[in-house]
């Protein structure tokens, strides 16, 4: 008999267990080639048969050696439950199976001594999100007629970039009694309401990058929607950076500056302009923490675009100046104005904190006209990387914040002047086009998304604690991922056409949405025309409540 | 829904025009009100063109603490008309008790100053004495503004016209312009002030239509101007932007349809002033309207102009002789009050024009 050792790891103090049937097993071996997390192994089992034959007992023993597949009982090479092992199993023997057990969070921080890091999403349960508990409730009927979503024509597009106060416009009347300009005005780019939002090329891998790249081409260049997407921080292909598909491009910087040394020698070869630089200060996943690029993801090809050896890459929590990080963003604004000649808008993207308005005051009293738009990402956005706690337990939600920015530019007189987007969680359910109408109403111009593309990807995380292992470089569908092998797994024709046909279906959801209000142009800021059954949700974001 | 009509023309008409023009299109209102805003006046205000005219209905108590006001704040009263009523019982009117029609010459201290102040010293004192004769209802001010006044009251049209002795034409109370419409806010509550045509500043809007963007136009319009207030009706919009566009940023008033209405963005990339048109949408986004709507306006200069929707969900006709030119929500009042014009020559804006007029009566069709 076995001593007890009850300190010892089994499947059980896992968060998944795999659930294997032997009898089903023809031992071909490919759930074990396929599991990028080495969560499970061949082995060979000792089997003992006690039988008996003839008629009166006399017990035997036989001894067999059985190979078998096995869960790994080791912290660093866990089962995450992404059920690879299961897709590609053609006896259906083998799956993982949630543990309710698991004693994950604490065995891994007793043997590690080290926080837990994962991507994804916030993990902790959590009640019907607010977005789910509004509606559009303005019908027009009668006296202002609905439109017909398919005949009449939408203005589908948002503002991106500073945009002055009407009485500041440098306008004069000829003698015809037309107005004239009579000195340049901030640069404004009308876009598609939804930017897919920063994904660094070291974040995903080169083919995930490349599909979404693909899609953005391609919804610009055949279905006429001017979808943009942002790099990200970690910069862009040279060979892109040179073509003329930057345009559909907003390059972004953070506080490790990765990839703006080529970009910079870059830009006297550039035949387009950027779609927009976004600088940005915080992610509402990991509010207050750097990004973080593991040393197992920092491919050749990253080592290259970013100029930097195979290690981790961290940026750090905030941008560095001399003398405050306002000074610091302040700079940032007008280096990157004056680099492109005051033709390509610069925005800011903050994590969405108590400090919100504060920060949005300070911009939009901006007395340079440079703030080209506030990109305010709330909880429950995904990220690649982050502790485990940062994830579950920073961070601030993006609805009630976005309409206390919108109101407090309202109140000064100025809503619309620095374009507001909002992200974190948007598409969760995955209804975005709902999500994004309903967070315009409540005052936002537009929206980014990223973690829903890369759903629309196939990634197969979700916010039970399914998967999330971005961080692992060992994404098991090559999407963030630099291992060669798993990255073939993404076929990048199939993500872009993905992409692709749903925001063609977002397009008509939009206009479906639009077309009982009666609106031929984007909601903005109409928050009369939605309704809530949750008086609190009411209260906080000024609409009406109805039972 | 609301029926909206406006006559200009080169001769003094009485009110009892206007009234006429209405009638035959009550079908399409519900006959809760009856408003007009006259401009350019003739009769017993010909000779005071260039003084204010207050246009109040008031309490007794409401009419001495405006007088007050006006006095304690140098104004000094130079004429006064009071309409003779016909209060016969059975009437459908809700009747304040005074309906005052007083000119003022301007305080001491202002009568030589600059035409900017006196119109701001105007817009003050209205706001002032509308403020104060808000409590129980004392009063409401409809305008105090040079060559105009303002009547508006609730009930049937037809017996306002009675108890105002308004269906008999006189000389002594007539005008070059009149903006008129014959219901109240029905919508909402009933209030006094929320019936078309508004005033401010020598502009006049009134429109037959919803606005579905009212939220973000009156969130907007608070903050642009001390005057934009009141938002009794989502129709008020339309005068404030109009102010604001025309009179604040000083546009030319075909700018004002590319305001409330701007173009598609496919249209406006095709444009060669297509930086000012972006640059105008985005900068006031927020004072765009949306869902079906026909505006007429009428400027200081007393050009009166039409505009709708940019899908044309309501109906407006222009129709004119050598010397008047008709607005209306309907043929069937112009019918009524031009019965002799050429038919052929009746003009059914569409949604990418305005239509003005100008003092010689000569019409034109802007193009957006």
């Amino acid at each position: 008999m076995e001593t007890v050792r009850v300190q010892s790891v089994t499947p059980n103090d896992m968060p998944w267990k795999i659930k294997y049937d032997a009898s089903r097993c023809t031992l071909c071996g490919s759930c074990v080639s396929a599991c990028s997390f080495r969560a499970i192994e061949c082995k060979i089992e000792r089997r003992r048969m006690v039988f008996s034959e003839g008629e009166m007992p006399d017990p035997q023993q036989r001894f067999s050696a059985v190979p078998v597949i096995r869960q790994v009982k080791d912290v660093q090479h866990y089962c995450r439950g992404c059920g690879i092992c299961e897709k590609v199993c053609p006896n259906d023997a083998i799956a993982p199976e949630r543990n309710p057990d698991t004693r994950h969070p604490i065995i891994t921080r007793c043997l590690g001594g080290d926080s837990i890091k994962r991507g994804g999403r916030k993990n902790l349960e959590s009640s019907v999100r607010t977005l789910d508990k509004m509606r559009i409730g303005r019908i027009s009927q009668m006296t202002d007629p609905s439109l017909d979503a398919q005949r009449h024509t939408f203005d589908l597009l948002a503002p991106f970039g500073r945009i002055l106060p009407a009485q500041t416009l440098p306008f004069s009347v000829d003698d015809q009694n037309n107005l004239q300009v009579e000195a340049i005005m901030p640069p404004v780019r009308w876009i598609y309401p939804v930017i897919i939002g920063d994904m660094s090329i070291g974040a995903l891998s080169w083919r995930m990058w490349e599909a979404v790249a693909i899609a953005v081409a391609y919804l610009n260049e055949e279905c006429g929607m001017p979808v943009r997407m942002c790099s990200g921080e970690g910069g862009v292909p040279v060979r892109l950076l040179k073509s003329k598909y930057l345009k559909y491009m907003i390059l972004q910087i953070a506080s490790g500056h990765f990839g703006w040394n080529r970009i910079a020698k870059a830009m006297p070869h550039m035949v387009e302009d950027p779609a927009g630089i976004l600088i940005k200060i915080g992610q509402g996943a990991k509010p207050g923490d750097g990004g973080l690029l593991q040393a197992n993801k920092v491919a050749e090809h990253i080592q290259a675009i970013r100029g930097v050896p195979k290690a981790d890459l961290l940026s750090p929590p905030n941008h560095q100046g001399l003398y405050s990080i306002e000074e610091s963003v302040q700079k940032m604004f007008l280096s990157f104005n004056s680099a492109f000649k005051f033709r390509v808008p610069v925005a800011i993207k903050v994590a969405a904190s108590s400090t919100s308005v504060s920060v949005f005051n300070n911009l939009v009293r901006d007395p340079y006209n440079i703030v080209g738009g506030f990109f305010l990402d709330g909880i429950d956005g995904g990220t690649g990387a982050a502790h485990e706690v940062s994830l579950d337990h920073t961070g601030h939600p993006i609805v009630s914040k976005l309409r206390d920015c919108y109101q407090a530019a309202t109140a000064q007189g100025r809503q619309g002047q620095i374009p507001l987007w909002a992200a974190g969680g948007l598409g969760k359910t995955g209804d975005l086009a709902a999500d994004a109408f309903k967070m315009m109403c409540l005052g936002a111009n537009g929206v980014f998304t990223g973690k829903l593309i890369l759903q629309m990807a196939g990634c197969v995380g979700n916010d039970m604690g399914r998967c999330n292992a971005c961080n692992t470089g060992l994404c098991p569908v090559g999407i963030t991922t630099q291992e060669e092998q798993l990255v073939h797994r993404l076929d990048v024709d199939r993500v872009a056409e993905n992409i692709v046909n749903y925001f063609l279906a977002m397009d008509t959801e939009f206009k479906k949405l639009m077309a009982p209000i009666g609106n031929s142009s984007l909601p903005v800021g109409r928050s009369d025309a939605l309704i809530s059954t949750d008086k609190a949700v009411a209260d906080r974001l000024d609409i009406p409540y109805v039972c | 829904m609301c029926r909206i009509g406006a006559i200009k023309s080169s001769n003094y008409v009485h009110p009892s025009l206007a009234l006429k023009l209405m009638e035959s299109q009550q079908k399409g209102h519900d006959n809760s009100g009856f408003a007009m805003v006259m401009h350019d006046l003739g009769g017993i205000f010909e000779n005071y063109k260039h003084l204010p005219t207050l246009s109040m209905a008031c309490t007794d108590e409401g009419l001495k603490l405006a007088e007050d006001m006006l006095h304690e704040a140098g104004f000094q009263r130079i004429m006064q008309w009071v309409p003779e009523t016909d209060a016969q019982p059975g009437l459908d009117i809700q009747a304040m008790p005074n309906y005052v029609f007083e000119t003022f010459d301007y305080p001491r201290y202002f009568r030589n100053g600059e035409q900017k102040d006196k119109e701001e010293l105007l817009l003050d004192m209205r706001l002032k004495l509308r403020k104060a004769l808000e409590k129980d209802e004392q009063g409401f001010v409809y305008s105090f503004w040079p060559d105009v006044v303002t009547l508006k009251e609730i009930g049937d049209p037809r017996d306002i016209g009675t108890y105002f002795k308004l269906w008999t034409p006189d000389d002594k109370f007539t005008a070059r312009v009149i903006t008129a419409q014959c219901r109240q806010n029905t919508n909402y509550d009933i209030v006094r002030y929320a019936a078309h045509p508004f005033f401010m500043q020598g502009y006049t809007a009134l429109a037959n239509g919803e606005n579905t963007f009212y939220l973000k136009n009156v969130e907007a319009q608070r903050k642009l101007h001390r005057g934009y207030i009141g938002f009794e009706s989502d129709s008020q919009c339309f005068l404030y932007t109009l102010h604001y566009v025309h009179r604040e940023l000083r546009w030319p008033l075909r700018y004002y349809k590319h305001v409330v209405t701007p173009l598609p963005f496919g249209e406006l990339g095709q444009r060669e002033d297509k930086e000012q048109l972006l640059a105008m949408r985005q900068s006031l986004a927020h004072l765009e309207i949306n869902g079906p709507n026909t505006i007429i306006g009428v400027l200081p200069d007393f050009t009166m102009f039409t505009c709708c929707d940019a899908k044309k969900l309501r109906p407006v006709v222009v129709g004119r002789t050598d010397d008047t030119v008709v607005i209306s929500s309907e043929v069937c009042g112009i019918n009524d009050i031009l019965p002799d014009r050429d038919w052929e020559t009746d003009i059914y804006p569409h949604e990418r024009e305005i239509v003005a007029i100008d003092n010689n009566l000569e019409v034109q069709r802007w193009r957006q």
